[in-house]
C-alpha cells in the first residue's frame, strides 16, 4: 500500500518536471557538508553561492539553479547523490567535491552522462594522468602542487633534512611524493598514522627523538588542527620549524588554533591580498556576506562559478555546444588569482605562492603573501593523458 | 498478507519499463540500492532477531562481498557466476572463523568481540595500497554471460536474489532448524538440555547470515561500481543495525522495512534540508517510544 | 631506542589512557548499574568541549569556564536522563542502541545549528602552553602533565566516592545485584538520575581538557565512544576498577603501538611493506588485546556483576 502512494507521489514529480520552465542552467553541488569535513564544504559552497549572487544569480547569462546535496564525506552518499542529479534532476554541471577519493568513486558516472564535472579542490593524480576525461575541469589544483611548492621552498633554504609526516592513505603517499619530487635533501623519516587520527603525542615524540631540521606534515581537515595544536603544546615548534600546505594555515585554521601558527611558513596558489580586481571584489564582499576571512577553499568554489560564467557567455548560452564548451573553459577565464589557464587534462597552469602567518599591531592573525616559489607551474602527469 | 505482498511484487516488477518510460531511471536505481540492502538486514535479521545474537560486525562480510568482485575483476576473473561464488564462500568461511571465536561470549561481550573483529578486518583491507586503500577499488560490471548487466538487469537481479534469499530465510526459519534457534534465543539453558547443539545451531546460522551478507555486498559493488572501505567500517554495521532495530527485531519483514523505510526517509528529507538527521533521529526516537516493535510490529497487532 | 623517549611515549599513554578513564567510568556504572546501552555518552563529551569552549570565549578564563561546562554538560545529562533516557530502562538492549543512535543525530545536528559546522577555537590556558623539563634532557608538554594530574585527581575522588560513601555503597550495590539493592530500599530513581549527572560531568571534563589538544567539532563523541566501549568490556562493566586497568591499558597498548610498531617492523620486513602493515597493525592492536581478554575472561578483567 505504501508503495502504491509512492508510485503517485513519483508520477506527480515526474510530471511537474516535465513541465519545465524557460531555459535555465542547473548546476549540481555535491559537498561534504557535515561531520570532521563538513568545514571545507562549506567554505566551498559559500564561494560558490557568493559569486553567482554577484552575477546577478545567472551565469552565462542564463538563470541558475543550484541543487545541493552532502555527501558526509562518504563514497556510497555521494553515489547516490550523484545519481541523483544525473538522472532525476538532469543537472548541466556537477561540481563541488573536496575529497579525492570521493571524486574517484563518482567521476567517471559522470563522465558517462557527458557532463562537465568542474572541481573546485579534488584533483587526483587518476584524472591528471591516465584516467584523464574531456568532461574534467579543475580550478583549484593538482593534489601534489601544494606540496611541491613547499618541497621547493624547504630545498632552497637548504635544509640538511626533515622529516615528513601524512596520514596513511593514497592522497597522503602522494602528498609526500609532490613534496619529495623538489626537495632534494635527506628525508629522515617517513611516518604514516592512521585517518583521522585525533592524537599525535606518539609521533610528535618520534619527531622529538629524530631531531631534523624541519617538518613538513599533510594533514587535511580536522587533523591539521590537532596536529599543530600538539606539536606547539610540546615546545618543539619553538626547535623544529613546521612547513606546512596552505590549506592548514588558512583564515579556518587560524581560527581554530590560534597564536601557535604566526611564523609559518606554506604554499598556496592563492592568497588573501593577491593584487586583482577579482580577488579585491571577492575578499570583501565574502567579508560582508558571511562575516569571516574566506580561504582558498572559498576562493577555489568562487572561482568555479567564475569559469562556468565565462564558458557559458562563451557558447551564447548553448550548453549542448559540449565541444566548445571544453575548448572555451581550457582557455582559460579571470580568476581571483588573475588570468589563468588550463592543461589539455583540465588542471590549472598557474603560480604558487609562498605565504606566512604573521601578527599584525592590531592583534590580528593573518597569512601574508611574502613571494612566488612557481611560475606557469604544471601538473607531473599531463603527460600521461591522452587528451589534446 | 498475502494480497499485500503480491501487490508489491507486481508493482515491483512492472517498475524499469514506467520508469524508463517516464524518466524515472533514479528511482530505479534508488529501489535497486534498497533490495540489496534489504538483502543485507535480513541476513543480519536472522541472527540477531531469530538467534539472539546481537553482531555488531556484520559490514565484515558485506564489505568483503564488494572488495572480493572488486579485487577480483581487476585480476582479470571477468565471469560473474565464479565471481559471486568465490565472494560467497570466502564470506561464509570469514563468518565461520569469526563466529567459532566470537559465540564462546555473550551479550554485550559477543556486539564487541565482533564489532572487533570487524575492526581488524577494516584496517587490513585498507592497509592494501594495491588495492586503493582508504580510496576504494573501481569495480566495474562483470559478464554473466546468459544476459549483460545493465542498469535493469542489475534491478531484476537483485530482486531476483532478494526473493530467493527470503523464500530460503522463510523455509529455513519455520523449519526445525528456526524453531530451534528460536528456542535457543529463548532459553539457551533449556534448549542445551534438551540436548541440542547449541553452537553448532548458532555457527550455522552466523555463515548462513555472512554469507548472504557477502552476496549483498557483492551486488553492491555492481551497483555502485565500486568497492569502498565505508561499506567494512563500523557506522555500516550500525547503520544495517538500524535497520533491522527499525523494522523490527525477529519479525520476519523488519530487514526490508528497515531498509526501505530508513533509505526512503533519509532520501527525502535530504531534498529538504541541510539538517536532515535531525529529522532521522526525531523519527528514530519516534519509532523507538511509539512502535516498540518496530515497523513490522505496526502492521501485525497481535501479540 | 633512548629510555627518554620511552618514558615520554608512556607518559603519553598514560594522559591518553587517563582521559579515556573520565569517559568510561560514566559509561560503565550506567551500563553495570542501569542495565542501558547508552551511545549519547560521546555526545556529551562533545557538548562538554563546546561548553567549554564558549565559556572560555566569554569570560577568558579556562579555569573558570571548565567548572561550568561540567555543571552545564551535567544539568543537561540529567535533564536527558529525566526526559527521554528513563522511557528506556524497561526496554531491551537493542531499542536503547536505536534510541541513544537517534540521540546522537539529534545532538549532532543542534550542536550544528548552535554553534556552525566550523570547528572551534579551544586554547589551553597561557601558563600552560611550555613544555617543561621533567628530566634533563627531556622537555615534555606543560599542559599534558596537567591533564596526568586532573585524571588522577578525578580517578582518586571517583574511588572515593564509590568505595567510601553511602552513595557510592548503593552504586556497587545497584552494580552486583540491581534488584536486590532495590528491595533493600536504595532510592534507585534518584540515584540513577544523579549518576547520570555524575557520568556527563566526567565526560565534559574530558572534553574540557582535551578540547585544547584535539580539535572542538561535531562528530569528536563517536570515535572516541568506540574507544570508551572497548575499555569498559576489556575491564568488565560496571566496575570501575576494571574501567581505570582497561583505560590505561587501551591507552598505553596504542600509543606504543604507534610509536614502536613501525620501527619492530621495518627491521624485519621490506621497507614497502613496513610502511603498509605498520600503521594497520597498530590500529588493530586494541582490537586484538580486546578479543584476547574475552577469549580468556569472557566477562572481562573484573566482573562486577555476581
Amino acid at each position: 500500500m505504501r508503495k502504491a502512494v509512492w508510485l503517485l507521489v513519483l508520477l506527480a514529480l515526474g510530471f511537474s518536471f516535465a513541465l519545465a520552465q524557460p531555459r535555465t542552467v542547473k548546476i549540481g553541488f555535491v559537498s561534504t557538508l557535515s561531520g570532521g569535513g563538513a568545514a571545507l564544504g562549506i567554505d566551498v559552497r559559500d564561494g560558490f553561492n557568493l559569486a553567482i549572487r554577484l552575477l546577478g544569480n545567472q551565469l552565462g547569462g542564463l538563470p541558475v539553479e543550484v541543487l545541493a546535496a552532502d555527501d558526509q564525506q562518504n563514497p556510497d552518499v555521494a553515489r547516490q547523490a550523484v545519481d541523483r542529479m544525473l538522472k532525476r534532476d538532469r543537472v548541466d554541471f556537477m561540481t563541488g567535491i573536496i575529497f579525492s577519493n570521493i571524486l574517484l568513486a563518482v567521476g567517471e558516472a559522470i563522465f558517462e552522462e557527458k557532463v562537465f564535472y568542474i572541481s573546485p579542490n579534488a584533483g587526483p593524480s587518476e584524472y591528471a594522468g591516465e584516467q584523464c576525461s574531456p568532461y574534467f575541469v579543475n580550478v583549484a589544483w593538482q593534489n601534489d602542487n601544494l606540496h611541491e611548492a613547499m618541497g621547493q621552498y624547504v630545498q632552497t633554504r637548504r635544509f640538511e633534512n626533515v622529516f615528513l609526516i601524512a596520514p596513511n592513505y593514497p592522497a597522503g603517499r602522494d602528498a609526500l611524493t609532490g613534496f619529495k619530487r623538489f626537495f632534494k635533501g635527506r628525508v629522515v623519516a617517513e611516518v604514516y598514522h592512521r585517518l583521522n587520527q585525533l592524537d599525535f603525542s606518539a609521533e610528535i615524540a618520534q619527531i622529538r627523538a629524530v631531531r631534523p631540521k624541519a617538518v613538513y606534515a599533510f594533514e587535511p581537515g580536522a587533523m591539521g588542527v590537532n596536529f599543530i595544536k600538539q606539536y606547539a603544546e610540546s615546545g618543539l615548534l619553538r626547535e623544529v620549524p613546521l612547513f606546512l600546505p596552505g590549506f592548514s594555515a588558512d583564515s579556518d585554521v587560524i581560527r581554530a588554533v590560534g597564536r601557535a601558527l604566526v611564523g609559518i611558513y606554506n604554499s598556496s596558489q592563492w592568497a588573501l591580498e593577491l593584487n586583482n580586481p577579482v580577488n579585491q571584489r571577492f575578499v570583501e564582499e565574502f567579508r560582508k556576506a558571511y562575516g569571516r576571512t574566506p580561504t582558498l577553499y572559498a576562493s577555489q568554489g568562487y572561482d568555479a562559478a567564475l569559469l562556468l560564467d565565462t564558458a557559458i557567455k562563451a557558447v551564447g548560452g548553448d550548453l549542448s555546444k559540449k565541444d566548445e564548451l571544453r575548448k572555451t573553459m581550457l582557455a582559460g577565464f579571470n580568476s581571483t588569482r588573475g588570468p589563468i589557464k588550463f592543461s589539455p587534462n583540465g588542471y590549472p597552469i598557474q603560480n604558487y605562492y609562498l605565504r606566512q602567518v604573521v601578527q599584525q599591531p592590531n592583534g590580528e592573525i593573518v597569512n601574508r603573501l611574502v613571494g612566488t616559489i612557481f611560475t606557469n607551474h604544471r601538473d607531473a602527469y599531463v603527460d600521461r593523458c591522452r587528451l589534446r | 498478507m498475502r494480497w499485500p505482498l503480491l501487490l508489491v511484487l507486481l508493482f515491483l516488477l512492472a517498475f524499469p519499463p514506467i520508469a524508463s518510460a517516464m524518466g524515472l531511471e533514479f528511482y530505479q536505481g534508488l529501489l535497486t540500492k534498497i533490495m540489496i540492502l534489504a538483502l543485507a538486514a535480513s541476513s543480519l535479521n536472522l541472527i540477531l532477531g531469530y538467534g539472539g545474537m546481537v553482531s555488531f560486525g556484520h559490514a565484515a562480510y558485506f564489505g568483503l562481498g564488494a572488495y572480493t568482485a572488486a579485487i577480483l575483476m581487476r585480476e582479470g576473473v571477468s565471469s560473474g557466476w565464479v565471481i559471486w561464488a568465490v565472494a560467497v564462500g570466502l564470506s561464509a568461511l570469514l563468518a565461520l572463523l569469526i563466529g567459532a571465536i566470537c559465540l564462546r561470549t555473550r551479550g554485550v561481550y559477543f556486539i564487541m568481540i565482533t564489532l572487533a573483529f570487524a575492526q581488524m578486518i577494516y584496517y587490513l583491507v585498507v592497509s592494501f595500497k594495491q588495492y586503493g586503500g582508504e580510496d576504494g577499488l573501481r569495480a566495474r560490471r562483470p559478464e554473466f554471460g546468459l544476459f549483460e548487466l545493465t542498469d535493469t538487469a542489475l534491478y531484476y537481479l537483485s530482486l531476483a536474489v532478494l526473493a530467493g534469499a527470503l523464500y530460503l530465510l522463510h523455509r529455513l526459519i519455520n523449519a526445525r532448524f528456526g524453531r530451534v534457534l528460536q528456542a535457543i534465543r529463548e532459553n539457551e539453558s533449556r534448549a542445551l538440555a534438551l540436548g541440542y547443539p547449541v553452537y553448532r545451531f548458532q555457527l550455522l546460522a552466523f555463515v548462513l547470515a555472512g554469507a548472504l551478507a557477502g552476496l549483498a555486498g557483492v551486488l553492491m559493488a555492481h551497483y555502485t561500481q565500486y568497492a569502498s572501505p565505508n561499506l567494512l567500517a563500523w557506522q555500516q554495521s550500525g547503520h544495517l543495525m538500524m535497520m533491522v532495530i527499525l523494522g523490527g527485531v525477529g519479525q520476519f519483514w523488519g530487514g526490508v522495512l528497515g531498509a526501505a523505510a530508513l533509505s526512503i526517509v533519509e532520501e527525502v528529507l535530504q531534498d529538504l534540508t541541510i539538517h536532515w538527521q535531525l529529522g532521522v533521529g526525531l523519527i528514530l526516537l519516534a519509532v523507538v517510544l511509539f512502535a516498540p516493535r518496530g515497523l513490522a510490529g505496526l502492521w501485525r497487532r497481535e501479540p | 631506542m633512548p629510555p627518554s623517549l620511552l618514558l615520554e611515549q608512556l607518559l603519553n599513554g598514560l594522559q591518553f589512557g587517563l582521559m579515556l578513564f573520565l569517559l568510561a567510568a560514566g559509561l560503565t556504572l550506567v551500563f553495570g548499574i542501569m542495565d542501558m546501552i547508552n551511545l549519547a555518552h560521546g555526545s556529551l563529551y562533545m557538548v562538554g568541549a563546546y561548553l567549554t569552549a564558549t565559556f572560555v570565549g566569554l569570560l577568558g578564563n579556562f579555569w573558570l569556564a571548565v567548572p561550568l561546562a561540567v555543571l552545564g554538560t551535567a544539568l543537561i545529562g540529567m535533564l536527558l536522563e529525566l526526559t527521554v533516557l528513563r522511557q528506556l530502562y524497561r526496554r531491551d538492549h537493542l531499542s536503547q542502541v536505536l534510541a541513544t543512535f537517534a540521540l546522537i543525530l539529534i545532538i549532532n545536528e543542534v550542536v550544528r545549528i548552535i554553534w556552525g559546522s566550523q570547528p572551534l577555537l579551544l586554547s589551553a590556558p597561557e601558563e600552560l602552553s611550555g613544555p617543561v623539563e621533567i628530566l634533563p634532557g627531556l622537555n615534555y608538554s606543560a599542559y599534558r602533565l596537567t591533564i596526568i594530574g586532573v585524571g588522577l585527581l578525578v580517578a582518586g575522588l571517583l574511588f572515593w566516592l564509590v568505595n567510601r560513601t553511602r552513595v557510592g555503597m548503593w552504586l556497587r550495590a545497584g552494580a552486583s545485584n540491581r534488584e536486590m539493592a532495590q528491595a533493600m530500599g536504595v532510592p534507585i530513581r534518584p540515584l540513577f538520575t544523579l549518576l547520570f549527572g555524575v557520568g556527563a560531568g566526567l565526560c565534559a571534563i574530558a572534553g574540557a581538557f582535551l578540547g585544547p589538544i584535539l580539535a572542538v567539532q561535531i562528530g569528536m563523541g563517536e570515535s572516541i565512544l568506540i574507544l570508551a566501549f572497548v575499555v569498559i568490556v576489556i575491564g568488565g562493566i560496571g566496575s570501575i576498577k576494571g574501567a581505570l586497568v582497561g583505560a590505561l591499558l587501551v591507552g598505553i597498548v596504542d600509543t606504543a603501538g604507534r610509536a614502536f610498531l613501525p620501527l619492530l617492523l621495518s627491521q624485519v620486513a621490506p621497507p614497502e611493506v613496513a610502511a603498509n602493515l605498520g600503521p594497520a597493525l597498530a590500529s588493530i592492536l586494541i582490537y586484538l588485546l580486546m578479543a584476547a581478554v574475552l577469549f580468556f575472561k569472557p566477562q572481562g578483567l573484573f566482573p562486577a556483576r555476581t
